[in-house]
């Protein structure tokens, strides 16, 4: 586990530890820890980490809130923490204040749209939206004729159809139909729905490796409780590989995400190196959370299957956040084609190029 | 929590890039040449001494050691990039790489002054290559098993015995290799093993070459037959190899070597498949690409650790284990995406006859320098599993 060299990833995993600990939060059938756990995040001012002072935030820096959202990710924090700091970054680029309470980013898969009309309304459809039940405003990106706009939106005011990701949070279906924006403003130059994309690619990466580092970390505490043919399984030598698997895993994720997240942080315009690593980040988390996850469930035998067992809400967690923002396979088709069109010579300077 | 892995995410201060730009034009102008072909990493002759000489004259072996050794006291991570961007280019660096990564290093530790003045400075102008000594007939992975012996003589030790897979000895110089001047104890197996420095091409030392499945002979069996090595050549404590062993993995394991050894395949690939691929490519190569940047990331993490003075043994293993692991299945990979290629792609028959090496060069990869098995038990034991 990453010390917590920063301030604001020392909050938040204070307040994950008292308000929501895995097997408390597993225990509780009726949700009961989700709004003290909101509220508390809140009143620190971790879901509008993003937002400057001036626009209703608590204005931390890129890297305290990357760093922030890898600590969600250990916890497997299921508030929409992460959606809503997307969100209000969202805002920020256009200078739009963010209100309070929960909130979203619309669309939230590469391809789908949301189109602004010219009477100033917008319309869509858009699927697999992260707790867009759960959010009271969306951050919409929005499309017309002359360019890129990010609008507020109330939630309230768009269709939502409900659903669950493999992870059993929710995942939804949003139709907005003519809706009026609360406000609507141009977005800066340099900012495209890609962009979007790939700062929600690198979100999940890095909860994907921070549920990861969870997963190893309860695998190996269980291996050397768990005694099977009189000795602990952490003994067997098959096992041992199998842990230091996912240890390569776990590490490949977390270098990645991290990696990502820094050349975000320290980016002055998403080139195609930034590009390199985020989607790369996307592509490699993707690929451990499946065989990582895989390695967890196995060391962990029939009890990490059962429902009472904290394994799932991150195994399944980590498969589920593979989907948002661009899948691995959508990443991958077009970190290819980038590397084809700038051509067989020009791969190594790119991959060299930090 | 019990897993403390950390992968920094070190970025290459602007001086690398400096050199990476040096190291590529001297590169460019060796090929020029005629030096070696970056196409042909099958060519017969790996062993090119001029070419050795010239990266010593650059100054680019023994870059981090101390001045008054010849070194240049520049950081890890300058190494870091000369060794990258040579092994990209598919460089002939055979007669010093070994030198340069671990026996200088292990001079630099445990020799004696006078040897230190007197090796050092030759490694650092390209004028010296070394062998490792460490596998025998039975004792492969198992090191602790070596048997062959030094035996106390007057003002030093005979060697007898055999060591075996050792690369580049039939043109090395010198060798590090460990010897048994005692047997292991009750308490301890890995006892009884000493470190030494062996001058090569001398009576009492046989080097019969191996010939290897892709038709190199690169690996040697080496016999020793009352072989006098003089006491000043040996290096740390007698008898106490092993403790000298594990520390120095970290440099061996995390380079770039670690899992560029088949890249020039990907490179020939992204050629064929032409500036607007298909999906299948475009998505096998995607992942491929994120593969090698995840690694990439890994590895210069781990040289910064080691800038930094840490000892990351279990990353490097990790960095070693991951990347060894994929530069093995790359080929194979290739090969698959490979398989509609156009017949009229202009680098056909360079991408087959670099996968016929490349598919024949694979199975080592993870069986030299640490094995696969023995990279996981080194990180299950630092996972807290053993």
């Amino acid at each position: 586990m990453a010390e917590s060299d920063n301030i604001v990833v020392e909050t938040a995993e204070k307040i994950f530890a008292d308000l929501a600990d895995p097997q408390t939060i597993n225990n509780d059938k009726k949700d009961a820890w989700k709004a003290p756990l909101w509220q508390a995040l809140s009143e620190a001012g971790l879901p509008l980490a993003w937002v400057p002072d001036d626009l209703g935030g608590s204005g931390a820096s890129l890297a305290d809130g990357f760093a922030l959202l890898n600590a969600a990710g250990r916890f497997a924090i299921a508030v929409p923490l992460a959606e809503t700091m997307l969100a209000g970054w969202l805002l920020a680029q256009a200078k739009i204040a963010s209100p309070e309470g929960e909130m979203t980013v619309l669309p939230a898969s590469p391809k789908d749209r949301i189109t602004l009309d010219p009477d100033g309304s917008l319309s869509g459809r858009v699927r697999g939206v992260p707790f867009a039940k759960a959010a009271r405003h969306f951050a919409v990106l929005t499309h017309d004729a002359s360019g890129v706009s990010i609008a507020l939106v109330d939630a309230g005011k768009a269709k939502v159809e409900a659903g669950l990701n493999v992870g059993y949070d929710d995942s939804d279906v949003v139709t907005l139909d003519k809706i009026a924006p609360i406000t609507i403003k141009p977005a800066p130059n340099h900012l495209d729905q890609t962009t979007v994309m790939l700062m929600g690619g690198v979100a999940r990466s890095l909860q994907i490796a921070g549920a990861l580092e969870s997963m190893l970390d309860i695998s190996v505490r269980y291996s050397n409780e768990r005694v099977a043919f009189e000795k602990k399984i952490s003994k067997f030598q098959a096992v041992q590989h199998n842990l230091a698997k996912l240890a390569g895993e776990s590490a490949a994720a977390l270098a990645a995400a991290t990696s990502a997240a820094d050349a975000i942080a320290n980016a002055t315009a998403f080139n195609d190196a930034v590009y390199l690593e985020a989607a790369s980040a996307k592509i490699r988390c993707a690929e451990a959370a499946e065989k990582g996850g895989a390695i967890a469930h196995q060391v962990h035998g029939a009890i990490g299957f059962t429902i009472e067992h904290i394994l799932h809400r991150y195994s399944l967690r980590a498969l589920a956040w593979r989907d948002d923002f661009g899948s691995e396979s959508y990443w991958a088709v077009e970190l290819g084609k980038l590397v084809a069109a700038r051509g067989a010579d020009e791969l190594w300077p790119l991959v060299a190029s930090r | 929590m019990t897993a403390a892995l950390r992968f920094d995410p070190i970025r290459l201060p602007p001086k690398c890039e400096e050199l990476r730009k040096e190291v590529r034009a001297f590169l460019a102008e060796e090929m020029a040449r005629g030096t070696f072909n970056p196409f042909k990493p099958n060519r017969e002759d790996t062993d090119v001494p001029e070419f050795s000489r010239r990266v010593g004259e650059r100054g680019w072996i023994g870059i981090t050691w101390p001045k008054k050794y010849g070194g240049h006291e520049r950081s890890f991570l300058e190494r870091y990039v000369v060794t990258e961007e040579m092994r990209v280019a598919n460089a002939p660096t055979r007669r010093f790489f070994v030198a340069d990564r671990q026996s200088g290093p292990i001079l630099l530790k445990y020799a004696p002054e006078h040897i230190k003045m007197d090796i050092l400075p030759r490694i650092c102008r390209g004028e010296l290559c070394f062998a490792i000594g460490m596998s025998e007939p039975n004792s492969g992975s198992d090191l602790f098993a070596a048997k062959t012996r030094a035996t106390k003589t007057d003002g030093g030790y005979l060697i007898n015995g055999t060591k075996i897979w050792t690369s580049s000895a039939h043109i090395a110089d010198y060798m590090i290799a460990i010897f048994r001047t005692s047997q292991p104890t009750k308490e301890n197996r890995r006892h009884g093993l000493t470190q030494f420095l062996v001058k090569m091409k001398q009576p009492g030392i046989k080097v019969n070459p191996i010939g290897q499945i892709t038709g190199q002979y690169e690996f040697n069996e080496v016999v020793f037959t009352d072989y006098f090595i003089p006491d000043d050549h040996v290096l740390g404590e007698v008898d106490g190899a092993w403790k000298q062993a594990t520390s120095e993995l970290a440099y061996e394991r995390s380079g770039p070597e670690r899992f560029l050894e088949t890249y020039y395949v990907l490179t020939e690939l992204v050629r064929a498949v032409g500036n607007d691929p298909d999906t299948r490519s475009a998505e096998g190569i995607g992942r491929l690409v994120a593969q090698l940047h995840t690694m990439r990331r890994m590895s210069v993490s781990v040289a910064g650790m080691l800038q930094a003075g840490k000892e990351p043994v279990v990353e490097a293993s990790i960095v070693k284990d991951i990347g060894t692991v994929w530069e093995q299945q790359l080929p194979h990979r290739v090969r698959d995406l490979a398989a509609f290629v156009e017949e009229t792609a202009s680098n056909r028959e360079t991408l087959e006859r670099q996968l016929d090496f490349a598919i024949k060069t694979a199975p080592k990869l993870t069986i030299q320098g640490g094995t696969t098995e023995v990279l996981r038990g080194i990180i299950a034991r630092g996972l807290g599993l053993r």
